[in-house]
């Protein structure tokens, strides 16, 4: 390890602004990037998928709400989301005297609660949308078989409706990684925290916002690229027959 | 042949020393531009008044000559110099390599100082590596304060960066963050003189380093004035020796 490192000094020695001070900066603000859009994607997605449910239920008391839900949280900018949720918890009387503080004094906290909550939004909507276009026949033939409301749910409606939210979902995780950038106004060393950080410091915002775009190149492709296996494995059978 | 020589050298001797005392007695006007807290500023009745006011009429009341100061906006205070509009500037410039291509600075008379602020029940001496230890300092990202910091305490403390002074002052008001380290004037303003008002300042203010604070402010004179920089460096001197400069230092950065 010790070599390695020694070795890439090297090669970093006529570099000014990349040496390893600045690229360790940029690693920490990869691991934050990641870390943060990879839980609050997970927690959104798991948050979206009753929620989608409810969404077309036809009780007005379950579907209301969680139209407000997804009507505000799409309607804000996820900037001003995380404001609130950051600055504005420190208002709420003698907060820093409960255990919730130990979660909120760090900006990490706040910033997943802001992402996930936006996120699920979205992918409350995008699972509504995908759930509505279930074809009717294959619904209708779920209960000719008698299958009650949650079977019907479990073995016919979700699966096909992942399926087909599958590519829209994929833009709301790249849209979601580009979002994630707006991290650093609340202090998180995230990759453009980073990025702003060398600007900073060694005048240079092409070298530094260059460099880091290309991280997020990098990161998106590799998103892509999880997408379109998972499309090409699950949605074989909407592939054309060859021959 | 000889006769002549000697009296062109004693004519050109005397031109020159006269033209020495003349630029040594000679009065000027000095360039400021207003308003520039607690640096220069006019008081409610429009008196031009501040630490670079005072300090300059204490220099040329030391020079031993009169002073008129001249107000004009920053973006033209270098080419006022160069057209003769005045004599000199004082007005908070930062010495720097691109400005002392133009004109000529004296020695540094101020260095704009940062410090420590924190809350009151903070307790805490002279902050160093140890006493903050596992603290979260507070800076605004990309200022001279985050470079010192980041080098000097990035090791042992969390520093976080924030865009504006305001959100800062948001993070220490609900505990987020132990001590920041600012700019002594803004810090002043927003936490010392703010309605919250549980603030202190920690420790000295620091001017030091060069390497972070830079050169400080000076006194700009055009290149050729060689003698009238040279008349108020030495004045400079007197005025530090003699407690005037602590005066007056006093009168606008007590705490």
């Amino acid at each position: 390890m010790d070599s390695l490192l020694a070795s890439i000094e090297a090669l970093l020695a006529d570099n000014t602004i990349f040496t390893l001070d600045t690229l360790s900066y940029y690693g920490e603000g990869l691991t934050t990037t990641v870390q943060l859009v990879f839980l609050s994607l997970i927690v959104g997605l798991i948050a979206a998928v009753p929620l989608a449910i409810g969404r077309g239920s036809k009780r007005r008391w379950i579907k209301m709400p969680i139209f407000f839900y997804t009507y505000v949280f799409r309607g804000t900018p996820l900037l001003v989301q995380l404001y609130l949720i950051y600055y504005g918890v420190v208002f709420v009387e003698g907060i820093q005297d409960t255990w919730l503080w130990v979660l909120l004094e760090k900006p990490f906290f706040p910033a997943l609660v802001a992402f996930s909550l936006n996120t699920a939004a979205y992918t409350t909507e995008i699972f509504h949308g995908a759930i509505k276009a279930t074809p009717r026949g294959e619904i209708e033939a779920a209960r000719a078989y008698g299958m009650r409301y949650s079977l019907m749910m479990r073995r016919i409606v979700l699966p096909s409706a992942f399926r087909r939210a599958l590519p829209a979902y994929g833009n709301e995780v790249i849209f979601m990684l580009h979002a994630s950038a707006i991290a650093s106004v609340v202090t998180i060393m995230d990759l453009t925290g980073a990025a702003r950080f060398v600007y900073a410091r060694y005048y240079a915002p092409f070298d530094a916002f260059l460099f880091v775009a290309a991280i997020y190149l990098c990161l998106t492709f590799a998103i892509l690229y999880l997408f379109r296996y998972l499309e090409k494995r699950l949605l074989a059978h909407l592939k054309p027959a060859s021959g | 042949m000889t006769l002549r020589k000697l009296f062109t050298a004693g004519l050109i001797g005397t031109a020159v020393l006269a033209s020495t005392a003349q630029a040594e007695v000679r009065d000027i006007r000095i360039g400021v531009d207003v308003p520039y807290e607690p640096m220069e500023y006019r008081t409610p009745d429009g008196e031009l008044t501040g630490f670079d006011i005072d300090l300059g009429n204490a220099l040329c009341a030391e020079v031993g000559i009169q002073c008129e100061w001249v107000v004009q906006g920053w973006d033209g205070i270098i080419p006022g110099l160069m057209a003769r509009k005045y004599d000199a500037i004082m007005s908070s410039m930062t010495i720097n390599d691109e400005r002392r291509e133009q004109v000529l600075f004296s020695d540094p008379y101020f260095t704009p100082p940062s410090a420590w602020f924190a809350p009151t029940d903070l307790e805490m001496g002279n902050p160093d590596v140890e006493s903050l230890e596992g603290l979260t300092i507070g800076v605004q990202r990309g200022t001279l304060q985050d470079n010192y910091v980041t080098d000097l305490y990035g090791d042992v403390a969390d520093v976080s960066r924030y865009a504006t002074a305001d959100d800062l002052v948001l993070d220490m008001d609900s505990g987020r963050v132990d001590i920041g380290f600012l700019d002594y004037p803004v810090g002043k303003s927003t936490l010392l003189d703010s309605e919250a008002g549980d603030y202190k300042v920690v420790g000295e203010q620091i001017t030091e380093p060069k390497e972070y604070f830079g050169d400080g402010f000076g006194i700009a004179f055009r290149q050729r004035d060689e003698d009238l920089a040279k008349a108020f460096n030495e004045a400079l001197a007197t005025l530090k020796d003699n407690g005037t400069y602590e005066e007056i230092h006093a009168k606008y950065f007590a705490e």
